[in-house]
């Protein structure tokens, strides 16, 4: 028990367990985002892929890890911007299109990794984004440890959480934002183009998300392989719903996700299974939804198609 | 002085409908301009225009002289045009200040200035008296406020020109008087109103002048003080308005609706119905009369099974059918018509033969006993029912959503009143219908009454009720106030004790000059 | 003038006709990106899925599953759910049935339906986690759906490699009972008997919904709920029984992966049948017909896209491009009607 205990609650854990929520923490900002807006966004999962092959194949052909970071969030918003053309101009079925972008991203992505670098399942290894040191936080015992040297995008991270809450709760076009998803037609009664606030949701959520896929391709690993995000984009959906739409509740969700996948290796170790570590971000959502730990509930137009006048 | 609006020969066609045909429109400055006639008849269209939720086919629009393109609300907002919708345009989850600013936000930098917006709504809302507390949740405030928040953020955008959209509709008698205070003294500072209604009184209590629409056209303006309510209901409706329906005095039989203390209570544990006792006997006709919103509906969703009774019972013909479900209450004898056709009483995209089976779907003959349904019978049966209320076009597999208004209802009335219930409970029989399914409907339900059945009626319109009901309940507040014969009902009584006047009031105080004005 | 058209069948043939036009117009941009004949390539895709017997069987094949799936969702669509959880469904079926399979020696009479039996019960008790949760709770069934495929995925990988491991390096449990499996009716394919289930499925699924009471009251709740309270139908318990029959339905793909193709559960086998189950049905308007008709199209195009690899230097997976493209135009109706010109009515 007490070996447990010291497995739980250990520095190497943490860090690892801020490595496993650093792509989800991406992912369900822009959930967020784009719920906010009023898009369900059940197409986190195809949007991080797009990111993870992106940010892959420009660094192989620059060299640059950061430029294939940047060439992945452009990817992710034009991913975005199809589904919200199809979801806010065609009025389709939001849920219908995410699926369709998650299969048509699955399928893209494998489509290019194949013609470009032949019939194998990953693509060859590039550069990654390296760890840095943060001087201040090394210099603190236990700290150190947990944050002292990380991946600058588990850093990205925490600044994105703080910029996006900002954004949301304490800017006009958060201001905005809210509004288009809770009431779409008061938005539009006093001028606010409840389209564009749409389209623009939706294609920051799709950048959003391409960085947290950007982080499992050259950062975590160095290379692309098939359909290498695994369900994240769900775990991250999950995260959005579990933190009731809020960034520092999804944060705080992603960071407990998270630790449950540092976890796994070491519990699986004392015969516990790892598949029911994975299973505990559906069931603890599942839970969250009927309400059982105070109800969550979501925007009120959200999935809903906005129809002029 | 001088004309702040101009709308010249405005047309719009919808897919069905000619909603306005060729209608003149103009508003003075500082004046409260009522536009009213029957629903349908495109007030709310026209005025839609002007704020630029919709677009006009042709005709002109001229704003302080200026010919003007109005696409959007935004540009509505720049000529300083304010609108207060029906349903109102407000999000729930932020506050009064960042429902008002909304749009046109306080910045300080990137940011939102919520300290000056808290300030500029108190500012706003002194100056014109509106009092509100700026930080408080949509979500927490009454109607009343909700309307105030309204009408603050088409003043917040300097609106000089305000267009209030059936206002009253979902207001108390007071909130209604605080209303028209607040636009009064609007007015006086000279903001010129535009004022959606189709109450007469209304008109008569608050404007300079008023213009008519009917069916799309514009049927005429006039100074208020040149015209009354005779007059005016006659440009509306277009033909004297007491609708007469042939009919023989009731002869009652029997007890057979009886409710007991019956209490109602709405999702949020407000008390909706008071501790309502009534009578409906065979052979009669109860109409329950009062401004919408005072608990009729929930009244008669919880005689029907679809609402709760929180205390009390219900009887039907001496059986306790106390929260029976609504197939239970069906089989016991209870024909209901429902309010909202749409919502409750049609599946649209069913045909009209399902539609006339909808409730009695699963009895003889229409399903055999495996539960495999008869079509054939169902199909006979619709044929008869078409026929007998003239529903058009007459074809049984046509789905429901392409039939109009009149029709659509004939369908709801057909079904219920086919069943030969005990009690047939009428909510809104008449609502957005032809003139011409008025009468028939009308007659239906007289034809049911004389066939024994026992009618609860419940309308908006005092016309249908006095012309329809043997005895009249007045409904306000939640509780009934009065019961009596049709022959003390007076529209002016009615009217007296919709609005919460006190029944012996109403002996002592006469004729009293402040009925009139409410 | 779009009324009228509406109520014409080949007016509901249409639309799917042109979102599939539409996706492989598409497609032939990522065939001519990669150097390709698109004309070419679509003939290799049509001879190598239709052009033979052989392959007509292959391609029933691989539309065998896909016409349970589609059946699921499209039930359920009637009933005005959103199933867009059937890959979990399908999964639980599946293991129902591998369970059945392995467990009993039983004659094949009563061992292959009572196998096929327990995968529709599977499939009907994980389904109704998010149906009990929608018609007591008013929770939206599509995220607890989308919950419960990652639970029942990780719950069975758990089974397959834990409890019922088969013993060797594969994560697979051990083969079912020659006695519970599908008999192959055009060898060498793996056409199996499940075929003609689906079809026959499909027909009872048309004579519930149109010639039933139960039916009767299933579409009503989906089309007005409200009406169907005041009508005295219970909305809670059709939704139940909605989301549980589209359940079964769902299961019975796990019940043909399984005694038809796989005869034992290979951990993670289903390549997103469930999801295209939603494109199935969607493609087939929600019928019956149209969902056995979607269903092949998809087979089609799946035992067509081997062919691409061997012959073309095409990556197959411009099959999964094209089929995410159907979707995004099946559910794009209204792009459709503007691009023929139809208008809509108010």
């Amino acid at each position: 028990m007490g070996d447990l205990l010291a497995m739980m609650f250990n520095t190497t854990v943490f860090a690892a367990a801020l490595r496993m929520a650093t792509p989800l923490i991406f992912a369900a900002l822009g959930g967020i985002i784009s719920e906010r807006s009023g898009v369900v966004n059940i197409a986190l999962e195809g949007m991080m892929l797009t990111g993870s092959f992106t940010a892959m194949f420009v660094t192989h052909l620059t060299g640059l890890p950061w430029v294939g970071a940047l060439g992945a969030m452009a990817a992710g918003a034009l991913m975005g911007l199809l589904h919200a053309l199809f979801c806010v101009r065609y009025r389709s079925n939001q849920v219908v299109t995410g699926t369709a972008i998650n299969i048509f991203a699955g399928g893209l992505t494998v489509f290019l990794l194949r013609h470009f670098f032949g019939s194998a399942g990953t693509s060859p290894q590039v550069t990654v984004i390296k760890d840095i040191t943060i001087p201040v936080l090394s210099q603190i015992p236990w700290v150190d440890k947990v944050l002292g040297r990380q991946n600058p995008l588990v850093y990205l991270a925490f600044v994105a959480v703080a910029v996006v809450h900002v954004v949301i709760y304490k800017t006009p076009w958060g201001l905005r934002l809210r509004a288009v998803g809770e009431h779409p037609q008061a938005a539009d009664t006093v001028g606010v183009n409840v389209y564009r606030m749409r389209y623009t949701a939706v294609a920051i959520s799709g950048a959003l998300a391409a960085l947290g896929g950007t982080y499992l391709s050259i950062a975590h690993l160095s290379r692309f392989s098939e359909g290498m995000t695994a369900g994240r984009g769900f775990i991250a959906l999950a995260a959005v719903i579990f933190g009731k739409w809020t960034p520092l509740g999804a944060l705080g969700a992603c960071l407990f996700f998270g630790y449950g996948d540092a976890l796994q290796m070491r519990l699986s170790d004392v015969g516990i299974p790892t598949q029911f570590l994975n299973m505990l971000p559906y069931v603890m959502t599942m839970v969250a939804l009927a309400g059982f730990i105070g109800k969550a509930v979501g925007p009120k137009a959200s999935g809903q198609p906005y129809i002029k006048g | 002085m001088g004309k702040v609006l101009e709308m010249r020969a405005i047309t719009k066609q919808f897919p069905r409908v000619l909603a306005n045909d060729k209608v003149d429109f103009d508003l003075e400055s500082g004046e409260i301009h009522a536009l009213v006639g029957e629903n349908g008849s495109g007030k709310s269209t026209l005025m839609s225009i002007l704020f630029g939720l919709y677009q006009k086919d042709s005709g002109e629009i001229i704003i302080r002289g200026e010919p003007v393109e109005i696409k959007e609300p935004r540009h509505a907002i720049d000529l300083k045009i304010g609108m207060v919708f029906q349903h109102f345009m407000l999000v729930e989850p932020l506050t009064v200040a960042e429902n008002i600013v909304l749009g046109a936000e306080i910045r300080k930098g990137p940011f939102l200035d919520y300290k000056k917006m808290v300030q500029e709504v108190e500012r706003i809302s002194t100056e014109y008296g509106l009092k509100i507390d700026p930080e408080a949740k949509i979500a927490d405030l009454s109607v009343g406020l909700l309307q105030r928040v309204e009408i603050l953020k088409a003043l917040y955008r300097g609106a000089e020109i305000l267009i209030l959209d059936e206002p009253t509709a979902v207001l108390t008698p007071q909130e209604v008087d605080d209303l028209f205070e607040v636009l009064l003294a609007l007015k006086a500072k000279g903001t010129s109103i535009v004022f959606i209604t189709h109450k007469i009184k209304e008109v008569l209590a608050i404007s300079d002048r008023v213009t008519v629409l009917r069916r799309g056209r514009k049927i005429g303006t006039k100074p208020t003080s040149e015209t009354n309510e005779q007059d005016l209901a006659e440009m509306m409706v277009g033909r004297v308005v007491l609708l007469q329906v042939k009919k023989e005095p009731a002869k009652p039989g029997p007890e057979v609706l009886r409710l007991e203390n019956v209490s109602v209570k709405d999702k949020f544990g407000r008390l909706r119905v008071n501790n309502v006792s009534l009578s409906v006997r065979s052979g009669e006709v109860l109409g329950i009369a009062g401004v919408e919103g005072n608990g009729q509906s929930e009244l008669v969703e919880a005689i029907a099974g679809l609402k709760r009774v929180s205390s009390g019972k219900v009887y039907l013909s001496g059986k306790d059918i106390t929260n029976w479900s609504p197939r239970r209450n069906r089989a016991a004898g209870m024909g209901f018509v429902p309010e909202d056709r749409h919502r409750r009483g049609l599946v649209l995209d069913y045909s009209v033969a399902d539609n006339l089976v909808l409730g009695i779907h699963g009895d003889q003959p229409f399903v055999n006993r495996y539960g495999f349904r008869q079509q054939d019978e169902i199909t006979r049966h619709a044929e008869g029912l078409i026929e007998f209320y003239d529903i058009r076009p007459g074809a049984p597999a046509q789905a429901a959503k392409h039939l109009s208004g009149g029709n659509q209802q004939k369908i709801v009335v057909a079904r219920e009143i086919s069943q030969n219930p005990e009690l047939l409970i009428c909510s809104q029989p008449t609502r957005g219908v032809d003139v011409g399914a008025i009468e028939s409907i009308h007659q239906r339900v007289i034809a049911q009454r004389d066939q024994g059945s026992a009618v609860l009626l419940v309308s908006a319109e005092l016309d249908e009720i006095l012309s329809l009901s043997d005895r009249v309940a007045v409904m306000y507040n939640g509780e009934i106030v009065s019961v009596m014969p049709i022959e003390e009902a007076t529209e002016h009584k009615l009217g007296f004790l919709m609005l919460g006047g006190h029944p012996e009031e109403y002996q002592k105080s006469g004729v009293s000059g402040s009925v009139d004005q409410a | 003038m779009w009324t009228k058209l509406k109520s014409l069948p080949w007016y509901e043939v249409l639309l799917p006709l042109v979102a599939v036009v539409l996706a492989l117009l598409i497609g032939s941009g990522f065939i001519l990106y990669v150097g390709e004949n698109p004309l070419e390539a679509y003939r290799i895709l049509f001879t190598e899925s239709l052009g033979s017997m052989r392959n007509i069987a292959t391609t029933l094949q691989r539309a065998t599953p896909l016409m349970f799936t589609g059946l699921a969702v499209a039930f359920a669509f009637r009933v005005g759910l959103f199933n867009i959880g059937a890959e979990g469904q399908l999964y639980m079926g599946a293991f129902a049935a591998v369970w059945v399979g392995i467990t009993f020696d039983l004659p094949r009479f009563i061992h292959l339906p009572l196998a096929i039996l327990a995968a529709m019960v599977g499939g009907a008790l994980w389904a109704s986690i998010a149906g009990y949760l929608k018609a007591k709770l008013g929770v939206h069934e599509v995220i607890n759906s989308i919950m419960l495929n990652f639970i029942a995925l990780f719950l069975t990988d758990w089974l397959v490699t834990g409890p019922f491991h088969g013993g060797s390096w594969v994560p697979e449990t051990v083969r079912i009972k020659p006695s519970a499996t599908l008999t192959r009716i055009y060898l060498p394919t793996r056409l199996t008997t499940a075929i003609y289930l689906a079809v026959a499925v499909a027909a009872v699924v048309y004579v519930i919904l149109w010639r039933t009471k139960r039916g009767y009251e299933l579409r009503a709740v989906g089309l007005n709920p409200e009406a169907a309270e005041y009508a005295g139908i219970s909305v809670s318990r059709n939704l139940l029984i909605g989301m549980a029959i589209s359940g079964a339905l769902a299961g019975l793909a796990g019940a043909e992966q399984i005694l038809g193709l796989h005869n034992r559960f290979i951990v993670r086998f289903s390549s997103d049948l469930g999801f295209m189950g939603v494109a199935v049905a969607l493609l087939g308007k929600n019928h019956p017909v149209g969902v056995l008709l979607a269903a092949v199209l998809f087979g089609a195009l799946q035992s067509g896209s081997a062919a691409l690899d061997r012959l073309t230097s095409v990556p197959r997976e411009l099959i999964t491009i094209i089929q995410g493209l159907i979707i995004f135009f099946v559910a794009a109706e209204y792009l459709i009607r503007r691009l023929l010109r139809l208008k809509e009515d108010a």
